[in-house]
């Protein structure tokens, strides 16, 4: 089968039409996934709302351990799988390597979320996310996993692979575009993840079928962590590099500095995997010194890093808008922004929220001493609502509001719902982080059925605040829910009824990338003073709120 | 030439950098060392660090040795309120030995303010989480594995050690008790 | 063009080697934290 192009009219991007198609399944797989991760958090937060609790202890972990994998996973990774095709194969005008193996990739991934999510739902599989060992579920349940696993492996392979194929073709000149290197990181990553992963969960699944005797406990949160968490530096990365591409697309934004910010990204793939040990900052088994290099990624490299992406990503904005005109005062370029386009307003939500709610707390959780406050507590969901839903999940929906003319050639309905959706689910999720974050402060623990210990002989009592916290959870988290739930309405919606956009050429052969003649000297250089007084509003916020943290911590009982 | 399209010039890595960014990196950088250290520093200045201490066990073996203390210190049988379970009031200073299992934190400790008891974590069936409440201090219990934790309450008071990793149906009924007088 | 003459910073060079930054990707979380922790783990002494 011949490979063909596709010009698209409205963004002047080129698609293989193999890799767009690949796209569009991987998108819509997610979105799926994010329907019925959704509808189980309804179930979750219902439940976790003290005045309401809806369901039953069975169906409530339950529903658990289906909003974990299909949020945590298969969403996340599906939709990763599209944006590793489009960086690598679109952003380098190449065909895609090897479509039918990416196909066979995409395959398994279905399969074994189905499977996982059918073993979910016959029972006995409600292990959560994280299946710690030796409680037991049923054999497909790991089986689900491991096929999506393998079939995401392929998908990296695949990306990789295109990337060999544009060097070999010439598609490009130089370097790969930053968002491409992005991605990059991101495919690096997840293989890691991926390994991980089946290194662990095939003895698990050989476990739970009666080959193996035992499996030691500590080590399965070592190995298990390393696919649990860098998972979620999978999306770290892609979400990185999607706000850079949101930056380009919306402003024509140029990076501050290719050196600057592939070095940051450079940091991620050095040492962001590391930071798997902030699982076990409060387990036995594993020393100090291991805790230490691990959980502050050998020396904060990786805080390092997120911070430069914190101010270079606002930084070329503000370099963009300022060169447009937007030059008055500090905040003009910001006051000026297009507020009203999802895509700008999803990712500026998603940066700002990410900083200072999801990476602040990151940091203090991440603390090997300061772990012992919260590990297990509902403050550690709070964090990864923080920075998983706002930082990923609300990234990559105001990516789709570009993507559903650009790559799904409909136009979005319902725009004025489109303007509103962001600031919807974006706040309301910001207001769940906080308040979880406040009831697990006080000690809540996550993934508990009833913190009114009904039936427990010795019960205890929260505090007044914590009940307060958790219905504030319920509320702002219904809200979100509504937020979340009218996207995905919006988004089938409009790739079931929207108008249909002109293709676009098509043509057999691709259209190299050209790069504008180079200019001797640099363009007249822009500062950006309105981005450095934001960074240190969330340096200032950093430092107090580490500190306050190590106070609350030296008033405990003493332990050595 | 934006971050979607390769960088304008062959070569990138010379190019200058802003004088605000490299500030802010420098910030950043410094800020990174700050809290590596700070972990350090608490190891060797702060009060409250996790021990290194452990053992591999067998449950058996644990449940004797949590037995045995139980048999020599124990003051009183528990009320119902206290689901009957012993409470044990060992001397300042002993190791003592506490059992995670669906869905109990057992015995019941009567401990001192002040003094230092080394308390010995173990996991009869699933893992379980030890969430000493209100204190908040939250450690992970594995079984097969013997945890020892040095501990010097600083308050006297009622404490509720709520199981914070979930380990089935009736999780949330998990909680034991200490008190400090 | 005297700067196609140049030539291309090491470090530049590293960042263009994908297989490399692969390749660093996955032995420094692998011997760092997953051998190491595993390590430890496997050597813990057994209670008496």
């Amino acid at each position: 089968m011949a490979t063909t192009y596709r010009i698209c009219p409205r963004s002047g991007l080129q698609f293989d039409t193999a890799a767009e198609k690949l796209m569009r399944w991987n998108a819509v797989a997610g979105v799926l996934a994010l329907l019925l991760g959704g509808i189980m958090a309804l179930g979750v937060i219902l439940t976790r709302w003290p005045a309401v609790h809806l369901l039953p202890a069975d169906q409530f972990y339950l529903a658990l351990t289906s909003h974990g994998v299909n949020m945590l996973l298969f969403w996340i990774i599906f939709f990763e799988m599209a944006v590793l095709y489009f960086a690598s194969s679109t952003l380098l005008h190449c065909r895609l390597a090897t479509p039918k193996i990416a196909w066979a990739g995409f395959w398994l991934m279905a399969i074994g979320a189905v499977m996982t999510n059918v073993a979910i739902f016959q029972g006995e599989s409600s292990v959560m996310f994280t299946s710690y060992v030796p409680m037991q579920a049923k054999p497909h349940f790991y089986l689900g996993l491991i096929l999506f696993a393998v079939g995401a492996l392929i998908g990296c392979f695949v990306f990789l692979g295109t990337l060999v194929v544009a060097k070999a073709e010439k598609t490009y000149e130089g370097s790969i575009p930053l968002v491409t290197f992005g991605a990059l990181t991101a495919a690096i990553i997840a293989i890691f993840t991926i390994a991980s992963g089946a290194v662990i969960l095939i003895p698990t699944l050989l476990w739970s079928l009666g080959y193996i005797r035992e499996i030691d406990t500590i080590m399965y949160r070592i190995v298990w962590w390393a696919m649990g968490h860098s998972s979620q530096q999978i999306n770290v990365s892609a979400h990185v590099a999607v706000w850079y591409a949101v930056a380009a697309i919306v402003f024509g934004a140029k990076p501050m500095s290719e050196k600057v910010s592939r070095s940051a990204f450079f940091l991620y793939i050095l040492f962001l995997q590391l930071a798997s040990a902030h699982h076990l900052l409060s387990d036995p088994g594993v020393g100090s010194e291991w805790k230490v290099v691990n959980t502050s990624y050998f020396m904060y490299f990786a805080v390092l890093a997120s911070m430069i992406h914190g101010m270079t990503v606002p930084g070329a904005i503000e370099q963009a808008q300022r060169a447009k005109g937007y030059n008055k005062g500090l905040f003009e370029w910001l006051r000026k922004a297009p507020w009203g386009n999802p895509a700008f307003s999803s990712m500026f939500l998603s940066l700002v929220g990410f900083g200072f709610l999801g990476g602040i707390s990151g940091v203090m959780m991440g603390t090997e001493q300061l772990n012992l406050l919260i590990h297990n507590t509902i403050y550690v969901p709070g964090h990864f609502h923080a920075t998983v839903v706002i930082g990923t999940t609300l990234a990559f929906m105001g990516l789709t509001y570009f993507l559903v003319p650009v790559l799904f050639r409909r136009e979005v309905l319902f725009p004025g719902f489109a303007k509103l959706q962001p600031y919807l689910f974006g706040l309301s999720m910001y207001a769940v982080a906080l308040v979880m974050m406040g009831a697990g402060t006080l000690g809540v623990s996550r993934r508990h059925w009833d913190m009114a210990f009904a039936g427990a002989g010795m019960a205890y009592e929260w505090p007044g605040a914590a009940y307060l916290m958790m219905g504030l959870t319920g509320i702002a988290g219904v809200v979100a829910i509504i937020g979340g739930g009218g996207w995905i309405l919006q988004i089938v919606f409009s790739l079931l009824f929207g108008k249909r956009l002109d293709e676009g050429e098509t043509r057999s052969t691709p259209i190299p990338l050209t790069l504008p003649p180079q200019t001797g000297a640099h363009a007249a250089h822009v500062g950006t003073p309105g981005t450095m007084v934001l960074a240190l509003v969330f340096l200032v916020s950093f430092i107090l709120y580490y500190f306050v943290n190590w106070k609350y911590l030296s008033s405990l009982w003493g332990m050595a | 030439m934006s971050a979607i399209s390769p960088p304008a010039e062959r070569i990138w890595w010379k190019q200058p950098i802003d004088k605000l960014e490299f500030i802010w990196i420098a910030i950043a950088f410094v800020w990174s060392l700050v809290m590596f250290v700070m972990m350090v520093y608490w190891h060797i200045a702060g009060g409250q660090n996790l021990s290194n201490e452990t053992y591999k066990t067998t449950k058996e073996m644990f449940a004797a040795k949590t037995q045995a203390v139980v048999d020599k210190y124990t003051v009183r049988t528990g009320t119902d309120a206290e689901k009957q379970f012993p409470v044990v009031k060992p001397p300042a200073g002993s190791d003592i030995y506490l059992i995670g299992r669906l869905w109990d934190w057992w015995p019941i400790y009567e401990l001192e303010k002040g003094k230092t008891y080394k308390l010995h974590l173990s996991a009869m069936d699933y893992m379980h989480g030890f969430s000493l409440q209100p204190q908040n201090i939250n450690i992970q219990v594995h079984p097969n594995y013997e945890h020892v934790v040095k501990i010097t309450p600083n308050q006297s008071g009622t404490y509720s050690i709520v199981c914070n990793e979930y380990c089935g149906i009736g999780h949330h009924t998990m909680v034991g008790r200490i008190y400090v007088k | 063009m005297a700067d196609q003459e140049e030539r291309v910073p090491v470090m530049q060079q590293v960042l263009d080697n994908h297989f490399l930054l692969l390749f660093l990707g996955i032995t420094i979380p692998t011997v760092i934290y997953v051998l190491w922790g595993v390590m430890e783990v496997a050597n813990i002494a057994v209670a008496r």
